[in-house]
């Protein structure tokens, strides 16, 4: 697989990261290692390594020396909604938030549902993006839940996964046939599960909070419904199923016995959906507007649970901008999404490791090495080998979140404050964003 | 306050204060001059992004007994699918420097998001499936006349709840007035979690026979014909035959009850002519208080601050309207 | 620092509106309109009542007795903090072609009586308008004056007449107040 990162000019420095807490679940190392990266790889981790001569040398005391993370459900908005986000701009915001991996959603305008689309994507990742951009491609043609689109080309051209993200494939008979014909190609298949029809003009969790504001309520149904129907297929087809952004404990449940049973499902769930409930509406307004929508306490302990028991294998932003004139409309009319991609880091670590419900080496399974996994991707270790997709973390430093490099700001999060940023972030060995605070030998 | 966003926001000594204020606008209205000059000099725009002919010819006549100049814009529905800003348009009338915006929108929510942009005092004539307050006052100053007490009284609300910003702005006006809440309607058109949303236990009734028992009063919400097209009840014909009130009904209620509807009514579907012709119906004189209400809210939060939030002070001594009811 | 002075007691406001009382029916006596009264909300309210039943006991045939709430017509809106508590205006009668004598406690701009007199109109259109007060203070601002006056008490803008009536504050007394800070030629 090709790594399509920005570096037409291959990195061919030596750089040694001494003295950091390695954590790299992928290899079982948890300890206070130094990594040696040799061009594009990373060539060696051992407990001293000498800096190599005429190398640079990162110190890394006190900071975590991890992957870089791998989101694997993020929307660049382009082509077609470029006033929102770029490749450029999208790439900017995931390396200022430690992620070296970004697969991106086809439910851009046009959809990424051919071999052109995939070509897109790479070539302007290429030019322009800071990190590596790894493409999915619709299941259905257009996007449109009817007819298969060329998915073996897409293959052929790059697509990592597929998927009519943004929307389910409502025709049962149809998602099945993409499923099958997935498996020949060890193709991942990601659904968004979403029962539309029961889903109807509801605009946040269904309840008590919808019913006082006024707004028409989404029953944790229509998640949980199409979860069940997914599950379903995957044992049917025994392809493999992705199940995006699980937002309720319903189809928490459901995903641990399905895994019980062997069906080859896996799951992720967001940021937003573990760190906040329905009561955000009330406070942020449409920034707390997304799909699915954010639930009660009951759905977000059971989220916390299935994270930490490994139901939910992946974290994932669903990253998705929106100009401030879209989010700045009636509630009821503002589009879904938030941003989330300079979040990620802080929040797992704020929300998940600090509170004790995930060690620091799971969380970066569910950000780095879970995601790769699923995908097939070459990333989220430190193996000696690997692609050198390093970032360097500070869990103390503390920072009020109050602006973010993405083009687009709509995140309930400004403002708070958190805890846990990155200081340097390597792709394929090149530094790409390094805090002047970090000292260089 | 500098807003009337909706009734869950008022404390239940200001919304007192509203409908004892309501009193001498209401007297204003047997005099031969029916005009206070009062807020002479305030504009007061009514910005109606929904059709609404007597919501808005009540707050323009309020607004006039008071003296203030009015400016009527009605905007097209059409204009907000479109996705033109609401706060752009807002942002217009701001610049127009107009006093007051009574806005009535579509979109639940819409007054809050317009008044935490603007300066001018924003009074909600009705926003989505959220609060219409003064029609939740009016309809609470109604009961309050006839029956001289709020408290304690049976209230039976009939209809579609769901949609309803009648009901909801009713809901938390009662409720911190201490009434026993009943609602009555199908299944399809009761929100989930009503109960325990007002801070006060609503009870939820299928069955009109047994929500109308021992009722003092019946607030019957219009029925929109077009929920029959979102699987909401099977026909119109159906609804009135489960949900419609007509006198056979009404006498299952307590014998004064009174019968309110917020208008327009749709007659011989969910009311009969005969109920809303009949000596128990409230409606013409709903809408007559209608204006004195409107004329309460623009007077009292046309202060430089707004409504005052600590109303019980500023009234020492005073004996409230409810008091004297008892 | 507020010193406060008593200027009546109460045995002198009860003689003060006696004598306010025989000074209106000597002109009520002369033939003419027929006569009611409207008091000024909060303290001309009870002091109309207080008139009325002097004027019957002098000899007088019961009168009406009316209460006007000037806040609707206050020329200070948007100045002044809001008034947000509004006293009842009741006018039971027809004040066309009647003598209407207005009463208040205190009269000392005039701006208060402006707004009565511009209220009072809009209910009909009396043949006459008089005006009563218990305690005249001077200082006016507009051209009004009073037709029956109880006490006249020369007074700066830095002090503050106030009169207590037993219905409103539970005793009957005319207090002066020196105040630092001026009164502020409001409505009052």
């Amino acid at each position: 697989m090709t790594a399509n990162n920005k570096s037409n000019t291959k990195s061919t420095e030596t750089l040694l990261i001494r003295g950091g807490r390695v954590v790299d679940p992928g290899n079982q190392r948890d300890a206070e290692m130094d990594v040696l990266i040799e061009g594009e790889t990373i060539s060696r981790v051992a407990k001293t390594i000498p800096a190599p001569a005429g190398g640079r040398v990162l110190e890394a005391k006190g900071l975590v020396v991890m992957p870089g993370l791998v989101d694997m459900h993020v929307h660049l908005r382009e082509p077609g909604h470029e006033g929102a986000e770029t490749i450029e701009s999208g790439t900017r915001a995931a390396a200022a938030g430690g992620v070296t991996s970004v697969v991106s959603m086809p439910n851009t305008n046009p959809p990424i549902d051919n071999v052109s689309g995939i070509r897109f994507i790479l070539r302007r990742a290429a030019e322009t993006g800071l990190v590596r951009v790894w493409p999915t491609g619709c299941i259905t043609r257009q996007r449109a839940g009817d007819g298969l689109a060329e998915i073996g080309a897409m293959v052929k051209a790059g697509c990592v996964a597929i998927t009519d993200d943004g929307d389910s494939v409502s025709k049962t008979r149809l998602l099945r046939r993409a499923m099958e014909y997935a498996k020949v190609f060890d193709l991942l298949v990601i659904e968004h599960s979403e029962d539309k029809s029961l889903k109807g003009d509801g605009v946040m969790n269904e309840g008590a909070l919808a019913t006082r504001l006024g707004y028409r309520g989404i029953p944790k149904q229509v998640e949980s419904i199409a979860v069940a129907r997914n599950i379903a297929l995957a044992e049917l087809t025994g392809a493999r199923m992705h199940l995006a952004h699980i937002s309720t404990r319903d189809s928490v449940d459901l995903i641990r016995a399905a895994k019980k049973r062997g069906v080859p499902v896996t799951a992720e769930t967001t940021p937003h959906h573990f760190s906040l409930t329905e009561e955000a509406v009330v406070t942020y307004g449409s920034n707390a507007k997304m799909n699915p929508p954010l639930g009660s306490a009951n759905d977000r302990d059971a989220l916390l649970k299935g994270l930490a028991d490994g139901t939910i294998d992946a974290i994932a932003t669903d990253h998705a901008p929106h100009t401030r004139a879209a989010k700045e409309q009636e509630f009821s009319i503002a589009p879904f999404g938030v941003v989330g991609l300079e979040t990620l880091l802080p929040l797992t670590i704020t929300q998940l490791i600090e509170p004790g419900l995930l060690t620091w080496s799971d969380a970066v399974k569910r950000l780095c090495l879970n995601p790769a996994k699923i995908l097939n991707l070459p990333v989220g270790t430190l193996s000696e080998g690997a692609p050198a997709d390093v970032v360097l973390v500070d869990p103390s430093e503390e920072r009020q979140m109050s602006s973010f490099s993405s083009k687009s700001q709509n995140s309930p999060f400004l403002g708070w404050t958190l805890r846990g940023f990155s200081q340097a972030v390597i792709v394929g060995g090149r530094v790409v964003i390094r805090r002047e605070a970090l000292k260089t030998v | 306050m500098k807003d009337l966003i909706g009734l869950e926001h008022l404390s239940g000594a200001q919304i007192e204060h509203i409908l004892e204020t309501a009193r001498p606008m209401k007297s204003l209205f047997t005099r031969s001059i029916k005009k206070v000059p009062v807020l002479r000099g305030k504009t007061v725009a009514l910005v109606f992004f929904e059709a609404s002919t007597r919501t808005r010819s009540s707050f323009e006549l309020a607004a006039k007994r008071l003296s203030a100049d009015t400016l009527n814009l009605a905007m097209s529905t059409s204009s907000v699918t479109k996705g033109e800003s609401l706060l752009d348009t807002m942002k217009t009338f701001e610049a127009m420097k107009v006093d007051f915006m009574v806005l009535r929108h579509s979109s639940s929510g819409a007054t809050e998001l317009v008044g935490r942009d603007t300066k001018a005092h924003v009074i909600n004539a009705g926003d989505g499936s959220h609060e219409h307050p003064t029609q939740g006052l009016l309809d609470i100053f109604t009961i309050l006349e006839k029956k001289k007490r709020v408290d304690g009284l049976n209230v039976v609300i009939v209809g579609d709840i769901l949609h309803s910003r009648v009901a909801r702005s009713n809901f938390w006006g009662l409720a911190k007035l201490g009434a026993h809440i009943t609602v009555c309607g199908p299944a399809t058109l009761i929100p989930k979690g009503i109960e325990d949303v007002f801070g006060r236990k609503v009870r939820v009734c299928y069955k009109m026979e047994e929500a109308l028992k021992d009722a003092d009063v019946i607030n019957v919400l219009r029925l929109q014909r077009e929920r029959q097209e979102g699987d909401f009840f099977p026909s119109l014909r159906e609804y009135t035959e489960l949900y419609g009130l007509n006198s056979e009904r009404l006498r299952l209620a307590k014998p004064d009850c009174l019968v309110l509807h917020p208008g327009p009514m749709n007659r011989g579907i969910e009311i009969s002519s005969e109920v809303a012709d009949g000596p128990r119906s409230m409606i013409l004189e709903q809408v007559t208080n209608g204006i004195a209400i409107r004329m309460a809210v623009l007077y009292l939060f046309s202060g430089p601050n707004g409504f005052p939030a600590n109303i019980s002070a500023a009234k020492k001594g005073k004996k409230s309207l409810l008091e004297i009811g008892n | 620092m507020t010193a406060r002075r008593k200027v009546l007691t109460q045995a002198q406001v009860g003689t003060a509106i006696k004598k306010l009382a025989e000074k209106i029916y000597e002109q009520m006596k002369k033939p003419g309109n027929e006569w009611a009264l409207v008091g000024i909300q909060r303290r001309g309210v009870p002091l109309a009542e207080r008139l009325e039943k002097s004027l019957e006991e002098l000899g007088a045939s019961p009168l009406s007795v009316g209460t006007l709430d000037i806040t609707f017509y206050r020329d200070d809106m948007g100045e002044a903090p809001l008034n947000p508590v509004v006293q009842d205006t009741n006018v039971p009668f027809d004040v066309n072609g009647k003598t209407i004598l207005l009463v208040d406690d205190v009269l000392y701009t005039g701006r208060t009586i402006r707004c009565a007199l511009d209220e009072l109109m809009d209910f009909g259109r009396p043949n006459q308008v008089l005006l009563a007060v218990l305690v005249d203070r001077g200082l006016r601002e507009l051209p009004i004056h009073a037709d029956f006056a109880g006490e006249s008490v020369s007074t700066n803008e830095q002090e503050r007449v106030e009169v207590h009536l037993e219905e409103v504050d539970g005793e009957d007394a005319v207090w002066l107040n020196q105040s630092e800070k001026s009164e502020g030629r409001s409505a009052k």
